[in-house]
């Protein structure tokens, strides 16, 4: 929502992060201009010129080398002990509690699967607003990597080695996300949004999550629903009272209910989504959606059976 | 005392005297020339790896830009990373170090020979190897660092990783052999008189070093012929999918990539604490500090590698430990700039062009250095790995350091090398380019970085501010290029028609500069006495003598 996100945190978590982070940052800034003034003053005062004097043959001071060995030292012993309060603060034990949610990277999109509710969406994840929700991060790949600067720290999604987060908006938003470790040729293309809602709303998009779209039966909507059926997307997306129950791409159930498209890529437009349909390449190229070579009137179909899914 | 005698004759570099042309470099087992060739190599990959350089930021200049398909970049970086560190910033230095410790210690030569060539021409066939991969397939894809399972059979399906595991292999293996050369060399070669206390930092930086490089390349190995067996034989070392273990290999990777990092930082300090004493006309300050804080990183090298790991949800008690490590070999490190900074005071700063570029390593490495400690506040790299923070920070360690290092070792060797000086002017020039072009190209990364910019990626949305910070670094690069060009420029010039340089044209005090330069194939006709750190100072000033003021207080 920011334009410097890791500066703007919008969580307690994120806050405790981006405090010590400015603390740093100052103490840095001071040690760079004393470093760069202490070079500064010895060229403009010991520079070689007419009538300068010889240089002095000294050899070391052993107290001056001790000063700054223990200097440095104790300045960093404090930061540790800083370092350690916020590694408590922004990361805090999960202590026995369930996940609400599972996270799984995939080549290059997201999915987000709440455990409780049994809601399967991909690259956009509702929270409610306020209250902390425990993330379980899992890849069915290669490694990923999650990451919403405004709302806490980054953690990786290793395959074989689960992790696990927590999550957080003190105010209702839209935050951004990004996958933030090398994962192949989209790595760029694997971002995601996280919507925070007061606690109605994200319980009214749950009970929206989970209803059974009406297949259509007439009109090109039910044209498009064949060419779902029968042009091969149902042997990767899994689509509520159909037949498609696979998931290897993402679940399209409230497609339409989304805001982007392609992890990312593009927003969710009619056109754009007819753009993918036709062909993924010229969204996201190399992904690995393929292009079936669809017709325009065929992609027009599954575009309008798509759009009914809200 | 012949060995002072300023001669006026400028022969061929090293003149090798039965063989010509070509054939007097190819089948060379001077050490010379051998250096000078391992400088040429990493020149010539130099040039190819700005390339790569240039490529990345003409892709990145503008948001949703279709300049490079993502395979094409992600190929391109991977080869910018490895080229950089393994075929440019390792043999620039082993370069440097092969070619000047055996005259700062009076030898002959290195202590093997042909191992010394040897190690050149598997390096130089390393690299060979890896470009090669373009035109069989595809050049390696999957980053400098090949995290597993990317780098796994399954997701990396051409040849490229095959070629990057051979190729570096090769590398490890011409370096291993150098460094042990190095270590004998240093040990058992030294002219009588100059103890291990008396050593030039430059020969004590590239001792350390070696013994760095005898312990931290073969793990890498090891773990590339697991790798390798993964691919080509199909085993499960690093496939989670089949039971092995992702992690495993960024155990291994950066347990040698960790003090790969100070491997290319160690000669780079020897470097600047030769050209700063001899350029402020005093000795280095707090010679003994200097040098034991360079066995401690070295030691302390070892105990950091997990710091890459924060991400990876290891534990609050591992991130804690390694965190304590990293901080601490922030300490040896700020003992140097000290001590660097404390030379300069009371001398008669003399700014030649070498002393321009070390000067200004210690202000970029400074910052390089900086942002290094809140690394390695664990919770600020959980915010910050991965993203363009990252890159500005290790391009200020490995350009702002080690690069500006070599190029004030280039200045203060190329007369010694050659016979002749580098223009002094053009050399100015070339600094002030280089620094503005440098720190346009990535100061501004690190706010980058903090705006939620990851690395390694093809584009970026349009989100507020990415695109003109991106454009400016984009105009940096091409700064840089034009320093380098001048830089290119300046070598062949002075070349052609430089100032005759003379044995010793910086008024210099190690041994090196007793002889001519070039220095002849046997390097000296006679090695001056060595009483202390300073042995030509020593001579210049017989009552003013170094040892002889340590004793007098």
């Amino acid at each position: 929502m920011s334009g410097v996100p890791t500066l703007n945190p919008f969580s307690p978590e994120a806050a405790s992060i981006s405090h010590l982070f400015v603390a740093i940052l100052c103490v840095m800034f001071a040690i760079f201009a004393l470093v760069a003034a202490i070079v500064t003053v010895a060229i403009v005062r010991y520079r070689d010129r007419e009538g300068a004097a010889d240089a002095r043959q000294e050899f070391g001071n052993s107290r001056l080398e001790i000063a700054w060995t223990a200097g440095p030292t104790l300045l960093l012993i404090v930061i540790f002990i800083f370092m350690v309060r916020t590694i408590h603060a922004s990361d805090p034990p999960v202590r026995g509690r369930t996940p609400e949610l599972r996270v799984i990277g995939h080549q290059w999109w997201w999915e987000a699967d709440y455990l409780s509710s049994g809601v399967v969406t991909a690259n956009e994840i509702h929270i409610p607003v306020g209250r902390p929700i425990l993330i379980d991060l899992e890849s069915a790949d290669v490694i990923h990597d999650f990451w919403v600067p405004e709302l806490g720290r980054k953690i990786d999604a290793v395959p074989g080695h689960k992790n696990h987060l927590w999550i957080r908006a003190d105010k209702p938003g839209v935050y951004l996300g990004a996958c933030a470790e090398f994962c192949g040729n989209e790595h760029a293309w694997m971002r995601m949004i996280v919507v925070a809602q007061p606690q109605a709303d994200f319980a009214a998009w749950q009970r929206d999550q989970l209803a059974v779209p009406a297949v259509a039966v007439t009109g090109e909507a039910a044209q498009g629903a064949r060419i779902f059926r029968e042009q091969t997307c149902i042997n990767c997306h899994a689509i509520a009272g159909t037949a498609g129950i696979q998931r290897i791409g993402p679940d399209l159930t409230h497609l339409a209910s989304r805001r982007i498209l392609a992890a990312g890529a593009a927003d969710n437009t009619p056109a754009n989504l007819f753009k993918w349909l036709k062909d993924p390449n010229s969204i996201k190229p190399e992904t690995h959606m393929p292009n079936f070579q669809l017709s325009d009137a065929q992609t027009h179909a599954l575009v309008a059976y798509l759009e009914t899914l809200k | 005392m012949s060995g002072l005698a300023v001669s006026g004759r400028i022969g061929e570099p090293s003149a090798a005297a039965a063989r010509r042309g070509l054939l007097a470099w190819v089948a060379s087992v001077d050490h010379k020339q051998i250096g000078i060739m391992y400088m040429l190599s990493a020149l010539l990959f130099f040039a190819i790896g700005g390339f790569e350089a240039l490529l990345i930021r003409i892709q990145l200049a503008v948001p949703n830009n279709h300049f490079l398909s993502p395979d094409t970049f992600n190929q391109i970086f991977t080869m910018h990373g490895t080229t950089m560190i393994f075929l440019v910033v390792m043999p620039m230095l082993a370069g440097m170090s092969i070619y000047a410790v055996p005259l700062m210690i009076g030898a002959r030569d290195v202590a093997f020979p042909r191992l010394n060539a040897m190690s050149f021409w598997i390096q130089l066939f390393g690299g060979i190897l890896l470009y090669f991969s373009f035109v069989a397939g595809g050049a390696p894809n999957a980053g400098w660092f090949s995290y597993a399972p990317l780098s796994e059979p399954a997701f990396s399906i051409s040849n490229g990783v095959t070629y990057w595991v051979l190729a570096l292999t090769c590398l490890g293996i011409g370096s291993i052999a150098g460094a042990i050369n190095m270590i004998v060399t240093i040990v058992t070669l030294r002219v009588r008189g100059q103890t291990i206390r008396r050593l030039p930092l430059f020969v004590w930086m590239t001792l350390v070093n070696s013994f760095l490089i005898i312990m931290a390349l073969p793990v890498l190995n090891g773990a590339l012929v697991m790798l390798l067996i993964d691919r080509l034989l199909n085993a499960h070392v690093f496939s989670p999918a089949f039971g092995g273990s992702a992690l495993l290999w960024q155990h291994y990777f950066w347990g040698f990539g960790h003090p790969e990092v100070y491997i290319m930082i160690l000669p780079a300090f020897g470097i600047i604490s030769e050209v700063i004493p001899v350029f402020s006309g005093k000795p280095i300050y707090g010679y003994g500090f200097v040098a034991a804080s360079t066995v401690a990183i070295a030691f302390l090298s070892f105990t950091v590698w997990a710091h890459h790991m924060f991400a990876v949800g290891l534990g609050h008690m591992f991130v804690m430990f390694f965190s304590f490590t990293s901080m601490a070999i922030a300490i040896p490190t700020g003992v140097k700039i000290f001590n660097w900074s404390a030379t300069l005071y009371h001398g008669r700063i003399r700014l030649t062009t070498s002393m321009m570029f070390a000067l200004g390593f210690i202000v970029m490495f400074t910052m390089g250095g900086l942002t290094g400690v809140s690394f390695a506040v664990a919770p600020i790299d959980w915010q910050l790995t991965d993203t363009y923070y990252l890159v500005a920070h290790f391009h200020y360690v490995l350009f702002g350091g080690t690069a500006l290092a070599i190029f004030a070792g280039i200045y203060y060797w190329f007369p010694k090398m050659t016979g002749r000086m580098l223009n002094e002017r053009i050399g100015r020039w070339h600094f002030w380019l280089t620094l503005i072009g440098f720190n346009l190209t990535f100061f501004l990364m690190h706010p980058l970085g903090m705006m939620g910019m990851p690395r390694r990626v093809f584009t970026y949305p349009d989100l507020p501010g990415w695109m003109i910070l991106n454009m400016i670094s984009t105009v940096g690069a091409f700064v840089l290029l034009a320093s380098v060009l001048l830089f290119l420029w300046n070598i062949q010039m002075s070349l052609a028609s430089g100032a005759a340089a003379g044995d010793n044209p910086w008024d210099a005090w190690t041994l090196e500069w007793a002889t001519t330069s070039p220095p002849p194939p046997e390097n000296f006709a006679l090695v001056p006495p060595v009483h202390g750190r300073r042995p030509l100072w020593d001579l210049k000033h017989p009552d003013r003598a170094d040892e002889r003021a340590w004793v007098e207080g």
